[in-house]
Parts: structure tokens; sequence; C-alpha cells
């Protein structure tokens, strides 16, 4: 009897400690006055609502928590909430998988939000919540990552391949002085990324004024850290002119400036290509890596709220042709195809890695 | 009747009232309870919260996990485990989507998918019921080679494309309040996996095997046959639950439900199935299927963080192995078990101390933005 009595004081103990919290969160959620006081409670519905319903309500959602990109994206996406006065929260799931994202989203949807900026997690798995959303009155927008057609209202492409193949070119020109002999130090043969920047730098090195770059040869890193490395080796052995080496993927970046600095060649071969300013920093400050190339995720961000607010606030509809003003990044108009371009790439060097953390 | 919380003397003779109040002490009660709590702190935390429609779309979310966690009770009750279901599911899922890219019926290709599902449980089964071997490592094995195989069907691409017909059974919704299709599924699969489990010589035959295999055969229960036949079933229902989340998502990718496997166990083992076999009932497991997704579905909305609300699942879940320890412990009288009794409070007032803390804290992050 008594060890019953015992056992029910436990499991009232723990209940009255859930109630207790419960009550306790909605006190400090309200920062209401009353104290100790779980049952004055009635009023924080509408007081939320307000906050909730009173427009310019947005989720900046990412692939996943936790992730020093998406952590950028949303440094820029605040500035864009700051300067429109509109509230941008960042919410993801622990996970880069499509199941859980659909799971917050569908909490988000029932939140009633005023617009929704996803890096989604699954292209085709996320339309039909896309669609539901849309059709409560949601406006959708996807940066880096898009949702199929039919799933968003527009997607903002972060940089479009030719544009990628173009700056590499550029830097590496630069790099070398104008003439020399380049190779590529790419992913893995298939990668379909990969390839098609490939192909237009090749057809950028047609042009009259790179004629005195000599692309030597291509070789594929797998984006296998010690690979990349033991191919960036092997370009240095067997040009032993080689003035610059392109990495167009980050592992195959960092592996060949690494591989430079070890082989002593600093100064006299330069790795380019895209990386991260985190990942890069120590390469450019060395000199083996001077310059390299990636969108700016701050910008992503920030063009995401701007081109949120401008649908979710009825100033365009998010059709091909409609065009509105993104802060310091200027005007944009949405293409055709229900995108816009976010505009070329951003180079790092020495003098702005330092202005960026991921 | 049998209760969560054993009496570890072994008594007997049980008086009217100590049945009642052992009747009260189920673990389904707390269940019950902690649902109402939940309920009530959810419904003022959030206006959104008691919203039909609001509801019901979240309930979707939940229901690949439920139907893969019926046989997964049966399976636990008789002391095993299987970690492939979500590979499975991935699995089936990715046939349909390939057999769809070739061109062949969707209704054709989902049945392919359900006996590639019977086919991989019986994998699992054979190995274990009739090799012998442990099924944690069985199932670990499977659950790579069928996760590799859904790779092998569908590579990188997505199938995508299925007919509105079939996409309903995943999307699709029954009357005013648009109650989910496979919420129905799952109720008609879930009454039946009650039923056998609770009213046939079957379901006595898994309670049987899990407090003791050997006496178990030794009474005439066909143990192997039994075992073969639940890891059957498992494959069966994971085929379904892959079919379900293939018409939900409108598209089949191979990484789909990549860890799903653990949501699937912590549902039942917080539902106060044994993990160690024998005992645990079906309403148990699905009262802690609705905990869960009361929780998630709350603490999403109010903006509580993905990491923030595994942590949340989580104390739960070491709660609900600690908590009938803990009365099982006090009903014994001896010394030394009183200090390991001591030991197992004073954790849990730390996990609760930790609970609370972790209350504040979320809301804190969310209001600090």
């Amino acid at each position: 009897m008594k060890k019953n009595l015992l056992s029910i004081f436990l499991l009232l103990a723990l209940l009255l400690a859930l109630v207790a919290c419960g009550g306790n969160t909605n006190n400090e959620s309200t920062s209401a006055p009353e104290t100790n006081a779980p049952e004055t409670t009635a009023t924080e519905p509408e007081m939320e609502d307000a906050t909730a319903g009173g427009g310019g309500n947005y989720v900046l959602v990412p692939k996943n928590l936790g992730n020093p990109y998406f952590d950028t994206a949303n440094v820029g996406a605040q500035e864009a909430a700051t300067e429109l006065g509109v509230k941008v929260t960042y919410q993801g799931s622990s996970v880069a998988d499509a199941t859980e994202q659909i799971q917050l989203l569908n909490s988000l949807i029932a939140q009633n939000v005023d617009g929704l900026a996803i890096s989604a997690n699954d292209a085709d798995a996320l339309v039909p919540t896309g669609k539901e959303a849309i059709d409560a009155g949601i406006p959708i927008v996807t940066w880096d990552s898009a949702i199929a057609p039919g799933g968003r209202t527009v997607h903002i492409n972060q940089a479009e391949s030719q544009g990628i193949g173009a700056v590499q070119i550029q830097m590496a020109s630069d790099l070398a002085g104008g003439e020399g002999q380049i190779a590529i130090l790419s992913a893995t043969s298939t990668a379909p990324n990969q390839n098609e920047w490939i192909g237009y730098m090749e057809e950028e090195l047609k042009k009259p004024e790179y004629a005195g770059l000599e692309l030597v040869a291509t070789v594929y890193g797998d984006d296998e850290d010690e690979k990349s490395y033991n191919e960036a080796m092997g370009l240095m052995q067997t040009y032993p002119d080689l003035k610059v080496i392109i990495s167009p993927t980050t592992v195959g970046i960092a592996a060949s400036a690494r591989a430079v600095q070890d082989a002593g060649k600093v100064g006299q071969v330069f790795v380019t290509g895209l990386g991260t300013p985190n990942q890069m920093r120590e390469y450019v400050k060395s000199g083996s890596a001077p310059a390299f190339a990636l969108w700016n995720p701050g910008d992503l961000g920030y063009l995401a709220i701007y081109t949120l607010n401008a649908i979710a606030s009825g100033e365009i509809q998010g059709n091909p042709g409609d065009t509105f003003e993104a802060g310091k990044l200027g005007s944009y108009t949405i293409a055709d195809d229900g995108t816009i371009l976010l505009g070329p790439p951003t180079v790092f060097n020495a003098d702005n890695i330092d202005d960026f953390d991921f | 009747m049998r209760t969560m919380i054993n009496n570890g003397d072994g008594e007997t003779a049980v008086s009217a009232k100590r049945f009642s109040l052992n009747f009260f002490l189920r673990w389904e009660w707390l269940l019950v309870a902690l649902i109402i709590v939940v309920v009530i702190v959810n419904s003022q935390l959030s206006p959104y919260f008691l919203n039909t429609r609001n509801m019901m779309r979240a309930t979707s979310d939940f229901m690949e996990m439920g139907l893969m966690m019926l046989p997964m009770a049966y399976i636990i009750i008789t002391g095993n485990i299987d970690l492939s279901v979500a590979s499975i599911m991935a699995m089936c899922a990715s046939l349909l989507g390939y057999l769809h890219i070739q061109g062949v019926n969707i209704w054709v290709a989902a049945i392919a998918a359900i006996l590639l599902g019977v086919l991989g449980g019986t994998l699992n089964g054979f190995l274990i019921a009739r090799v012998k071997l442990p099924a944690l490592v069985v199932t670990l094995g499977t659950y790579a080679f069928f996760r590799g195989i859904a790779y092998g069907l569908l590579g990188d691409q997505a199938a995508t494309g299925y007919p509105s017909s079939f996409t309903f059974l995943g999307q699709g919704t029954l009357g005013a309040i648009r109650f989910p299709f496979s919420a129905v599924l799952f109720i008609f699969f879930a009454i039946i996996f009650g039923l056998v489990l609770h009213k046939t010589i079957f379901g006595r035959y898994l309670y049987a095997i899990g407090n003791s295999e050997e006496a178990a055969r030794y009474a005439g229960v066909a143990v192997g046959r039994t075992k073969m036949s639940i890891f059957m079933l498992s494959g069966f229902m994971s085929a379904l639950a892959g079919i379900v989340i293939a018409a939900r998502f409108g598209s089949t990718r191979p990484d789909v439900g990549t860890g799903l496997e653990l949501s699937v166990i912590t549902a039942t083992v917080l539902g106060g199935i044994n993990i160690l076999g024998g005992s645990g009932t079906m309403i148990g497991a699905i009262l802690a299927l609705i905990l869960i997704g009361l929780m998630r579905f709350g603490m999403g909305l109010v903006n509580v963080q993905g990491q923030v609300q595994s942590i949340a699942i989580g104390l739960l879940l070491i709660f609900s192995i600690l908590l009938p320890n803990l009365a099982q412990q006090l009903s014994r009288r001896s010394i030394q078990i009183r200090r390991s009794t001591v030991l197992s409070t004073a954790t849990m007032l730390v996990l609760l101390g930790f609970f609370i803390w972790f209350f504040f804290w979320s809301r804190a992050a969310i209001l600090s933005q």
C-alpha cells in the first residue's frame, strides 16, 4: 500500500512539474506582470496572434541548423528584416532531411506566417507541402536549393553556370599574368555541376583576351581530400611550368592549396576556384590561393527576404517579368522560368576575406 | 491483467483494492495524463494548436512511423529488434519509383513493392529464426543492405509524377475535417494488430517468447515460425509505409526516411513495451505515438528548434524507462536495493531539473530573436 502511494506521488510530482514549467514558460513568454498564476494565460493567444497576424512575419528555413553557410544567410536575412521593418525567424530541422523539413513546414503553415524562404532538402518531396502553403496564402521563395515549380512562388538562383565558369577563368588569367599553363582539378568525372562549369570555362578560354592561357590538363580528385592532394602534386610534377590550378570544388581547392604550400611553390603556382572563406583563409594569407570565388550566402538570404516581402506585401505577384527593388543589391526582375538571378559570384581575396565567416 | 509496473516480489494474492490501484498505476494512464498535460500546455502556448485542420495536417507526418511501429511492438515484445524498417521502407518506395519510371502501372508497381518488402522481411526472419543469429546484428546488416538497394535502384535521381489516384494514399483527406486517409489506414491496422496481440493465441505466444524463449519452446510454441512471421509482417508494413510516404511526397528519393527506425523504436519503448521483451501493450505504443506527435507539433508551433525537440523526446524516453524501474525498486525492501533507489531518484530529479531548465532555455532563445 505504502509503496504504491509512493509511486503515485512520484507520478504526481512529475506531472506537476510539467504543468508548472508549462505555466512558467507562459509567463516568461508574455512577460506578464502576474506572478505564479498559470491560470492567467487566457490573454496570451491574442498576444501571439497580434505578432503573427500583424504582417511581415517571415521564416527563413535552411536545410538544417548549425551550418555556418546557412547562418551567414541568416545574417543577411536579418539585415534585410531590419531595413524592411519586418520580423524574420530562423527555423530549421536538426538534420538535412526532407521528412523533418516537411514536419517543420507544416507547423509553420499552421502558425499562419506571412511567408516562407526555404532552402529545400528535396526538390520534389516538398512540392505537396509547398502547394498547400501557397493555397493557404503563404508565398514560398526558395533559395540555395529549389523546390520544383508548382511548390514555390519564385526561386532565387545563386549563380548561373556561365557566370561561375567566367569568373574562374578571369581569376586564373589575373593570377597567371595573362599567359601560361593552367590546369583544372575537378570533383568526380561525372559530377554534373562541375562538368557544366568546366564546359563554360573552355568556352571562355576561346575568347581573344585569354589567348595566352593554355589548358594543359583536367584531372579528378573525386572530392576526396587525399586524392585531390595527390592529383595536385602530380600536376605540378608533370607540368613544371604550370602557373594556375583551378579547382571548382571546395574539397579540391583546399587540397590543391595545401599541396602548393607543401611543394614549396607558393608564388610560383597559384590555386583558384570555388571555396568558402573559413576553409581558404590561411591559404589566401599564405599566398598559395590569393583569390577564389563563391556566391555570398549573406546576399542570398538578404535577397530572399526582400523578394518574399515584395510578394507578401502585394507589391508584385511573383510572375515572370515582375520587377522590384532589393535594398543594397539593387533592382531585380523575375525571369521567364520563375527564377531570380542573384548576380555574379563574389571574389574573395586578402582584402575582404576577414569580413566573412562561413 | 498485465501491469507495466510489476511487483517484483511475485505477490500473487492481490486484493481488490490493490488491483484497482495497480490498474491506475499502469503506464498507459501516465501516457494519457502526459497527453492531457501536453495538450493543455500547448493550447495555452499557441492559438494554432487546437485547430482541426492544423492537427490533421500534422497527423499525416507520423503515419508512416505508426505503420512501422505496429509490427515493431510485436518484435520487441518477443525480445528482438528490427533496425531495418526504414531501409525496407526506402527500398520498397524506390522500387515503386523505379518501376514507375520504367512505365509500369503504378498499382502493379505498388504490389511489387509490397512483395519486395515481404521478401526483405523474410530474409531478416530467416537469418534470425532459422540461422539463429541475433536480431540486432542481422537487422543492422540489412539496414545498410536494403538502403544500398534503394540507392542502386534510383541512384541520385528522384522518381516523380505519380498519378493523383495514387498520391491520394498519402495526401488524400476525408470529410470536412480533412481526416487524412493514411490515418484511416493506420487505425485499421492498429485495431487488427491490437486484437491479434491481446486476443489470440498468437499474441500470447509473442509474450511467452519474450519472457523465455526456452520455456516457450518446451511449452510447444513454434518459436521459429512465430519469429519468422513477425519479421515478414514487419517487412510488409514497412513496404506499406514506403508506399504511403511515396504518395505523401509525390516522389521518391532513395534517402527517404533516413533514421526513421530510431523514431519507431522510441515510440514503441515509450509506449511501455519492455525493450527486453515479455511485456507491454499495443494501446501503450499507440498512445506514445500520439504523445510524440503532439509534442513535436506543439513545439514546432512555438518555434522550438529541431535539436531541442529531440532533447525533449530523448529525456521523455529516459523517464519512461527510469520510472517503472524506480517504482519496482520502491516496492522492495532490502537495504541494498534502497541504495540504488536513492540513486535512481537522484537521477530523476536531476533530469527533471534539466527538463525544466531546457524549457526555459529553449523559449529564451526564441524570445531573444
